[in-house]
């Protein structure tokens, strides 16, 4: 039966944080059963049209999902693993900040089916904290991980590093405190500065400054030494686990697996016949909401995605991941062999300088490669 | 813009003509032929804007500031760039109405010889002097030529309103260093208006009237030409002997070129006809002509039927001495460029140019110019009148190449070196610089020529300033001379340059190389002396201009197989790479074909990216 992985977006959020680019709005309240319905309505829609799958992951992300009612994601839970065939390991994720009226419907969540937590922390500074617009403090959000780490099976949170003014010695010690809580699983990103967003604003007015390359080089190196101390390994750019740990509803995304996006802005790679398909849903709640009512799913575009397409969209996925890319799942996916994708002077360069690596059956990019991805790709891409 | 169709033509020329249909010529006694010969700033273009109004050439209504000035790049620099003439009618103390015929000459050295040919149309000057600021190095090179012209001279002391105004100082400078008696001065105020009808008495009563014979075979010289969109060519001339008349078949003497006269007439200031031009007189022909590449300034003019026998003296082809590529930004305006090239030629025949193709810049024009300012002109006017975004090579001057075989050329383009082991000598060209330069700063200035391998001529003091004439090879004065001093003397110190000649040298051409690849546009030629230096300052240069990329980046600079200085780019730390959110992949693959795109853009050498930015630097060599 044809794998799946299942994206589920809760649009809202109690603030807009000034770095965050992600499709969340800010409502006085919050018109959850409206959305809730839209959102079974369109998994129906989309399951229809599926067919039978294996049902690997769930993930709600946002905006702020630990904003629904327990009894919201249950119900979706419910009517996903009904609609496909759950996988024995079915993951179920659910994203949460840590305040503590969220942290106290953990246990309903933990109720409703979800079995793994990931916890938006973004840091164990409070002067920070305020800087990244979060409403609530260090204190609150490690409480709150550790609640999630008592009743959840796994549990991760994110980090964000590489702030303005952040040193290396801060940075180290932040990050220790963090896996000393004694996770399986963290999000270790760099701040990146999204267009449209506050801090692009801030940013472009020189309202404050970035570490350069190699400040940046610095801190994700002492980042992957100083998991590996706890035994966290880096497995994507900026995901960190325990074997066997990984996020593998990410994992389908990088490994260029299909997953179906259901609810406002969410976006999806579905196999439908011979052909894969984008779907962008309606970024807007409302007016998502509103398709969805109308003709049963809130898709403003559907569009095949070409051989040449998939074949950039699998090597940018793929190169993220520490395993690399697999050949021959590349050119059965793709219709693609890797190589002809790739420039083969880039190629070359890549290797002897180490950014890249070749066995027989995998192209990897290294931790140097993955260091500079951004530059390798564009270099590589033909 | 689109040429007017043929009806309009004569509608709009009807416009420009205002004509009342009854002038004879004058007799030459009550002619006064002058230039005004003044330093940037010092306020020609005010005085002749006074001259003009005192004389009621114009209505205030139609007077416009700076008159005289054209092109919009004159007006914003204050320069003259095309020849200029205005003839005013004035009733003079002695009861009767002299013909005043105003000859506005370029402002600039670049110019020198259409400032001589504008200086031979008249018989005297104006010498306009900032009675604050005294004498500088422009106005002493067109005075001097004035002189060889056989001027007679008026010194005006301008802006004597000013609280800073010292006349008494100023004329004593005027007599140190010119050599001009100017006890008789005439103090005005251009700005005020202050004192200008002494001017125009001066110039009756001290500028000889023009000399000619009206019944000699026909000579007038060609002073300058323009095309207009609905005239053609307009020549600017002087007569100095016979009639140049409506209808006539001219020759012009250099090329032998033959047309008919279309329009004879003066410039009152707007196109006026009149049916011939006598002796002395300075006016315009038109006789369809289709370019000015076929009016050579300086050239004369004759009857075809009854042809002078002999030339006006002093004509001289014109010669670029300075060179540069001029490429597009956008490899799309290439065609764009060929056609403003062309249409700025049709107004300046003293610009030349050439296609030719770089690895590094693509497909673009070998420029060549009188010189830098007139480099400068040209490619600012590319870019405002032709909206082109454009990148120049460093300018280069011409190299005298012999090769072994005795075989000799004009090498103008670096890139076109030959081999090392081809070559049996190079000469390189020198001019003769004049700097004026406060005290305090004349030190600075001598080590700057020393370092420029400058060879003093002459160093005397004129109050507290110091003019100092040296020797020059002008490949130093095109890198960065005239920035580094007018930073070294804070501005203050003034530069003019005449050609000299051409003397052997020690040369070198200096290539650039990315990772390996020599970057054609960079290579550049050098005395061996400065070779170093001046390779290591642009790789340092580059180092700090091209991004960190994927890879490290190795430049150097080389004369033949040896390197002369390296600098290395070290790779690129780290990227920022942002998490991938709800699956959203779509944005990341058009975000990587956007870079693959702009990377597409950008000048590859060595699969380095050089970015346009960088190039535009690097090229200015601003040391």
């Amino acid at each position: 039966m044809q794998f799946l992985a299942l994206y589920i977006h809760w649009p809202f959020c109690l603030s807009k944080c000034p770095y965050c680019d992600f499709n969340s709005h800010v409502r006085a309240a919050i018109p959850e059963a409206r959305i809730l319905a839209a959102l079974r309505t369109e998994l129906a829609f989309e399951a229809a049209r599926l067919g039978p799958r294996r049902l690997a992951s769930i993930f709600f992300g946002g905006g702020t999902p630990s904003l629904m009612a327990p009894e919201s994601v249950a119900a979706v839970i419910a009517d996903a693993t009904a609609l496909f065939t759950p996988a024995p390991d079915l993951e179920i994720t659910l994203e949460a900040n840590p305040t503590s009226i969220e942290a106290g419907r953990f246990r309903a969540y933990r109720d409703a089916g979800v079995n793994r937590i990931s916890i938006g922390v973004q840091s164990l500074d409070d002067a920070a904290l305020t800087f990244l617009g979060r409403n609530h403090s260090a204190a609150q959000a490690m409480a709150a991980v550790e609640i999630g780490r008592d009743i959840f099976p796994r549990a991760s949170f994110d980090l964000i590093y590489a702030r303005p003014g952040q040193t290396l010695a801060a940075w180290r010690a932040e990050l220790a405190t963090a896996l000393a809580v004694g996770l399986d699983h963290l999000s270790l990103y760099q701040l990146t500065i999204e267009p449209g967003t506050q801090f692009a604003t801030l940013y472009g007015r020189a309202a404050f400054t970035l570490p350069d390359d190699e400040d940046a080089a610095a801190l994700y190196d002492a980042t992957a030494e100083i998991a590996a101390r706890f035994g966290l390994a880096p497995y994507e750019i900026s995901n960190y686990a325990k074997p066997g740990q990984e996020s593998r509803h990410n994992l389908a995304y990088w490994r260029y697996q299909d997953y179906a996006g259901i609810g406002a802005g969410a976006h999806g790679r579905i196999t439908i016949g011979d052909q894969l398909i984008a779907t962008r849903r309606h970024r807007a709640p409302e007016a998502w909401a509103g398709r969805v009512e109308a003709r049963g799913h809130g898709s403003v575009e559907e569009a095949e995605v070409s051989a040449d397409e998939r074949a950039r969209e699998a090597l940018l996925m793929g190169l993220r991941l520490a395993e690399g890319i697999d050949t021959k799942a590349y050119a059965a996916r793709t219709g693609r062999a890797l190589i002809d994708t790739l420039d083969p002077d880039i190629l070359d360069q890549a290797l002897l300088a180490g950014y890249l690596e070749a066995t027989p059956d995998r192209l990897i990019a290294t931790a140097e490669g993955r260091k500079r991805l951004n530059s390798l790709l564009t270099a590589l891409v033909r | 813009m689109k040429p007017p169709a043929q009806s309009d033509r004569s509608a709009d020329t009807a416009r420009f003509f205002d004509y009342d249909g009854s002038m004879t010529s004058t007799p030459t006694e009550l002619i006064r032929n002058f230039s005004i010969i003044a330093h940037i700033d010092h306020g020609k273009s005010t005085l002749a804007d006074r001259l003009i109004q005192a004389t009621g050439a114009l209505t205030a209504r139609e007077m416009t500031e700076q008159v005289l000035d054209n092109m919009d790049i004159e007006k914003e620099r204050g320069i003259t760039i095309k020849a200029q003439t205005v003839r005013l009618s004035y009733p003079a103390k002695d009861g009767k109405t002299y013909i005043l015929n105003l000859m506005d000459t370029p402002g600039h050295v670049d110019f020198a010889y259409e400032v001589s040919r504008s200086l031979a149309a008249c018989e005297g000057s104006l010498l306009v002097v900032d009675a604050s600021q005294g004498v500088e190095a422009q106005t002493l090179a067109n005075v001097y030529q004035a002189i060889d012209a056989n001027h007679e001279i008026v010194p005006v002391l301008n802006k004597i309103d000013l609280p800073a105004a010292e006349p008494d100082r100023v004329k004593q400078q005027i007599e140190d260093v010119i050599g001009l008696d100017a006890s008789d001065a005439v103090e005005i105020s251009a700005k005020t208006g202050l004192n200008i009808e002494a001017v125009l008495e001066a110039l009756v009563t001290r500028l000889p009237p023009p000399v000619g014979d009206d019944t000699a075979p026909l000579t007038a010289l060609l002073v300058d030409s323009w095309y207009d969109q609905y005239l053609g060519v307009i020549i600017l001339v002087r007569i100095k002997n016979g009639r140049l008349r409506k209808g006539m078949r001219i020759r012009m003497m250099s090329s032998g070129a033959v047309h008919t006269v279309e329009q004879v007439g003066v410039f009152a200031p707007k196109l006026r006809p009149e049916p011939d031009l006598g002796p002395g007189e300075i006016g315009f022909i038109t006789a369809a002509i289709k370019t000015v590449a076929d009016c050579n300034v300086g050239d004369t003019i004759t009857d075809d039927r009854h042809p002078a026998t002999e030339a006006l003296p002093g004509f001289k082809p014109s010669i670029p001495v300075v060179w540069c590529g001029l490429y597009p930004v956008e490899a799309d305006d290439f065609e764009k460029l060929r056609e403003s090239l062309g249409r700025l030629r049709l107004n300046d025949a003293s610009f030349h140019y050439e296609a030719e193709t770089s690895a590094a810049l693509g497909f673009g024009f070998r420029c060549g110019f009188l010189g830098l300012l007139h480099l400068e002109i040209v490619q600012e006017r590319l870019s405002r009148e032709f909206d082109l975004d454009l990148i120049a090579t460093a300018p280069s001057v011409v190299y005298r190449l012999t090769k072994t075989n005795g075989e000799t050329m004009d090498l103008h383009n670096p890139a076109d070196m030959p081999d090392g082991s081809l070559i049996d000598h190079i000469e390189e060209p020198w001019i003769k610089a004049t700097i004026l330069v406060p005290d305090d700063y004349l030190g600075a200035v001598l080590t700057l020529c020393n370092e420029r391998r400058g060879h003093q001529v002459d160093l005397t003091y004129v109050g507290n300033r110091a003019m100092a004439v040296y020797r020059l090879p002008l490949n130093e004065v095109v890198f960065d001379f005239y920035d580094r001093l007018k930073s070294i003397s804070r501005g203050y110190a003034s530069f003019d340059y005449q050609m000299d000649n051409y003397l052997e040298s020690d040369l070198a051409k200096i290539s650039i190389l990315v990772n390996l690849e020599p970057v054609d546009a960079l290579s550049f030629i050098a005395h061996k002396s400065v070779a170093e230096t001046r390779g290591r300052a642009i790789c340092a240069k580059l180092k700090d201009l091209i991004p960190k990329q994927l890879f490290k980046i190795a430049i150097q600079a080389a004369i033949g197989g040896r390197v002369i200085a390296r600098e290395t780019i070290s790779a690129l730390s780290k990227d920022v790479t942002a998490k991938c959110y709800g699956g959203d992949i779509s944005r990341k693959r058009k975000l990587l074909d956007k870079q693959k795109e702009g990377k597409k853009r950008m000048r590859q050498f060595g699969k380095v990216e050089i970015p346009q930015s960088a190039f535009l630097a690097a090229l200015k060599m601003d040391a």
